[in-house]
């Protein structure tokens, strides 16, 4: 191991470390979270953008490393919160002990996640580009209108489904264990990096990066993208759904928004935001955009923006306008996402790509 | 029988609305390779816009409807033209790139919508004879069908002439088929670019005064769910393909209207499932070019 | 015509470099293309002669001072260097097939006055099949529709690449016909592997081996040694490469 590497390691142990304590402390930044950090709302807050850090990370893994543009991935992340909701409510015999009902619970839906992964992969990997784009929507618009239409009143339609707390380990349940669901949060990110890393560096990660950028000469020395590609689908596709599990706990329950496609645009948004290049621009992007998203909304509420006249009270009271707003915007401007930053402050404003009027055909 | 005929009416009614929002995504993608995110928005504020017009001169006849579907074509020809002319063509030829932005344009002009007309859809007032039904074969058709169908098809004759008889209608098909070809002839591609944009931002405006009429009102979403199925009627006719667009657009729409009524409203399940199965048997679609 | 000064030529090349996908593919190429008659670009497969023409063209990335009668063209788009009269036979022909013949003639005319008479009577069977699609075209004839889409305008300069590639012999002699009456109106850069064809059409040879170019001069000089062929394009004589 290097020494930069080392170094590396022993800043990640410490950010870690920094942010597990942070439930013990009240540090309090005004106008980025609502509260000091001891407060069960701004934990909530930060559980919820470690969360969706942690998907857009698996997200990332898909699209950074191996170049699937898959607009399903909400599928996945529903699959683990419906998932491990409905079993929890279906299956517990009265016997077993809570825990252990909790547990299998989760395994279960772990199963079923990987199930669903592998058919879809399976069916959707048969296809490349946009056409698989499309294929992994259609699945996840199907998972999406399933989950309205309430089969068996099962997923409880458009008002979503409550978690049944009976079998949940009492440490999980209630708003005085908010620090506890962040701790479980801030795992459930530990972990998925972990994975991811694991992943990336593998065998498998190194050739599903050679295929993203030359398929045909990795099919030359004789290796089959389809199987590498399954492979990487499919563990982005089970820690979203580890992730969803995560949400269901801190939510209390599960809304049919998380099914949408609109969702996974918002985690394309994300991992844009964040940076494609880089895995701790995924993270980035994920907290910083759930936190803009949490306070924009706040500001949306706020006397000043009621007070501005309606040209500029309309846009700015709407979150995800400012948001959409500023993703056009760093598309076009900011290639590299916010991971992408530092490089450019250090070697000066790249080059853009010369006016249209110069620039060549191919 | 007139169950039947019911369905098959009100099925190519629908489908009227898919192929006027996929002919221009389909046009768009086959020319330039930019998959259109944005194309619901072009439809949504060209119906909020013929809407507002309308109401304002002649509300709930028929001059207030010519006016709406007016101002909804010239609409979304404009905001089309200044997407491809601000955002889309400095990404030249980065087609994930382009992609994205759409996809950003999408999400910020939906929620603008949202603060700017409310949440909640707003119901329209339509010239009585839309609201009544015509009886075909012992079937009760709504009028509004007819309405649909003919526009559709109007917008199709428009645009197959317009692609066979004038020179840019020729620099688009050859366009759509090889691109570099197109230049290597000293042709300025660039140019039927914003053309394309134009053409499928008219016919997605007309799209949008017309679902308004469809489903009796106006709302910020109105793009977003017509997008999902144009999508998908695209890709299942073949990406550049207009034939393909409409022959999909009808078949989805009626497929989807008979699973609503024999299987139990499982419609949008029933095209989900009709896309995968033609992406996994013939990946190009119905009538794309081979890859 | 209003050509160039006699000695100066129509192309000239310098330190070309070209890319695709990040990858070189043009190396520091320079070359000259004389305002009259036919020079070759030979070499073996794959050592860039179609990266080289795209280059010129802009229809790949690519750096370096490119010159067309002296004015610098490096910079421009593909469609204006075509505008100012550089026509382009592409390899594998890219005949636009969902097009009839006369679309595909259609389209590629620049001129105000194009030159309809003289693609009818150098490609007679085009005549006949002006509404058929070209897709649906054999080989030879979609050939015929390439030359014809670049000859229908007055050109300073034909890039014309791998013309009888893959053709039949009898088709090949009509292709080699139709390019010698071009090279009338005309200077062509032609990349061909049949060196028949090359002995019969150019008068002057520039080699390219791995990007660069290896040799520059008379065509028949060239040819007539045999060692050089088989170093430079890996054949022993023109019949073993026809």
């Amino acid at each position: 191991m290097t020494a930069k590497s080392l170094r590396l390691v022993i800043g990640g142990i410490l950010l870690v470390v920094a942010l597990a304590v942070l439930p013990l402390l009240a540090i309090d930044i005004p106008g980025v979270l609502p509260g000091p950090t001891y407060t069960p709302g701004t934990l909530q807050l930060l559980a919820f953008a470690l969360l969706i850090a942690a998907l857009a990370l698996t997200y990332r893994m898909m699209f950074g490393l191996a170049g699937l543009l898959s607009f399903g991935h909400a599928l996945f992340f529903a699959a683990g919160a419906y998932g491990l909701a409905m079993t929890l409510e279906a299956f517990g015999p009265a016997e077993w002990p809570s825990a252990l009902v909790f547990t299998v619970s989760i395994a279960v839906t772990l199963v079923l996640g990987f199930v669903l992964a592998a058919t879809v992969g399976a069916l959707a990997l048969r296809v490349t580009g946009i056409s698989f784009a499309m294929v992994t929507l259609a699945f996840a618009q199907a998972g999406s209108v399933l989950i309205r239409r309430n089969p068996g009143s099962a997923t409880g339609g458009d008002e979503g489904l409550a978690l049944d707390t009976s079998n949940v380990p009492p440490e999980l349940v209630g708003v005085v264990d908010t620090r506890n669901l962040y701790w479980v949060a801030l795992g459930i990110l530990v972990l998925v990096y972990l994975i991811v890393l694991w992943v990336e560096k593998s065998r498998a990660g190194h050739v599903a990066e050679a295929i993203r950028e030359n398929e045909l000469r990795v099919r030359v020395i004789g290796l089959r993208p389809y199987n590498v590609k399954l492979l990487v689908f499919i563990a982005a596709s089970v820690l979203a759904s580890v992730a969803g599990m995560g949400y269901l706990l801190l939510q209390s329950g599960a809304a049919p928004r998380i099914a949408t496609a609109d969702f996974t645009l918002t985690l394309l948004v994300i991992v844009v935001l964040g940076g494609v290049g880089a895995r701790w621009g995924a993270i980035v992007g994920g907290i910083v955009y759930t936190l803009l998203d949490q306070r924009l909304t706040a500001l949306a509420g706020s006397d000043a923006i009621a007070a501005l006249p309606d040209i500029l009270r309309v846009p700015l009271s709407e979150p995800l306008f400012i948001l959409g707003t500023l993703f056009v915007l760093v598309v076009l401007f900011l290639p590299g996402g916010i991971a992408g930053l530092p490089a450019r402050i250090t070697t000066g404003r790249k080059q853009h790509p010369a006016e249209p009027e110069e620039t060549v055909d191919a | 029988m007139d169950t039947l005929i019911l369905l098959v009416i009100t099925g190519l009614g629908l489908g009227a609305l898919y192929f006027l929002v996929a002919s221009g995504l389909s046009l768009i993608y086959g020319l330039m390779g930019v998959l259109n995110f944005a194309h619901g928005a072009f439809l949504t504020i060209a119906a909020f816009l013929g809407w507002e017009a309308g109401r304002r001169i002649s509300d709930g006849t028929w001059t207030g409807l010519v006016i709406s579907a007016l101002v909804g074509i010239l609409v979304g020809a404009t905001v089309a033209v200044l997407t491809e002319v601000l955002i889309i063509r400095r990404l030249y030829e980065r087609h994930i790139e382009q992609a994205l932005v759409t996809v950003g344009i999408s999400l910020a002009a939906v929620a603008l919508f949202e603060g700017i007309w409310g949440t909640d859809p707003i119901y329209t007032d339509r010239p009585a004879w839309l609201t009544q039904t015509t009886e075909i074969l012992g079937a009760r058709i709504p009028n509004d069908r007819f309405v649909l169908i003919a526009c559709a098809a109007l917008v199709l004759g428009g645009i197959v002439l317009f692609l066979r008889k004038t020179r840019y209608g020729l620099i688009i098909r050859a366009g759509v088929e090889n691109r570099h070809m197109v230049t290597a002839l000293g042709i300025d591609v660039r140019r039927s670019f914003t053309l394309v944009f134009a053409i499928g931002g008219a016919a997605a405006g007309l799209g949008g005064v017309l679902a308004s009429v469809y489903y009796g009102y106006v709302s910020a979403h109105l793009g977003s769910v017509l997008l999902i199925f144009a999508f998908i009627v695209t890709v299942i006719g073949g990406l550049g393909s207009l034939t393909g667009a409409a022959i999909a657009s009808v078949l989805v729409a009626v497929l989807q209207q008979f699973a609503n009524f024999y299987l139990g409203g499982t419609g949008d399940l029933v095209v989900v499932v009709l896309l995968a199965a033609v992406l996994l048997i013939r990946p190009r679609g119905l009538m794309g070019k081979a890859a | 015509m209003s050509g160039p000064v006699a000695d100066e030529p129509i192309l000239s090349v310098r330190n070309l470099y070209g890319r695709i996908a990040g990858q070189q593919v043009v190396e520091d190429v320079s070359f000259d293309v004389p305002a009259t008659g036919v020079t070759a670009l030979l070499g073996r497969n794959g050592v860039g002669k179609t990266s080289t023409i795209k280059s010129i063209l802009g229809l790949i990335d690519r750096t370096g001072e490119i010159r067309l009668a002296g004015e610098r063209i490096d910079r421009a788009p593909t469609h204006r260097i075509v505008q100012r009269g550089v026509a382009y036979v592409p390899e594998d022909r890219e005949v636009f097939g969902s097009l009839t013949v006369a679309e595909n003639l259609r389209l590629a005319e620049r001129d105000r006055s194009p030159r309809r008479e003289l693609v009818a009577s150098l490609f007679p069977d085009l005549e006949a099949r002006r509404e058929q699609r070209a897709g649906t075209l054999s080989g030879g004839q979609q050939q015929m529709v390439s030359l014809a889409r670049a000859l229908v305008n007055e050109n300073r300069l034909l890039l014309v690449d791998e013309p009888t590639k893959g053709l039949a012999p009898r088709i090949v002699d009509e292709v080699a016909d139709a390019l010698a009456e071009a090279a009338r109106t005309a200077p062509i850069l032609l990349v061909e592997q049949n060196l028949l064809v090359v002995r019969r059409l150019a008068e002057r040879v520039v080699v390219l081996s791995s990007g660069r170019v290896v040799f520059t001069g008379s065509a028949a000089e060239l040819l007539d040694d045999h060692d050089r062929v088989q170093r430079f394009l890996g054949v022993h004589d023109e019949r073993e490469a026809a």
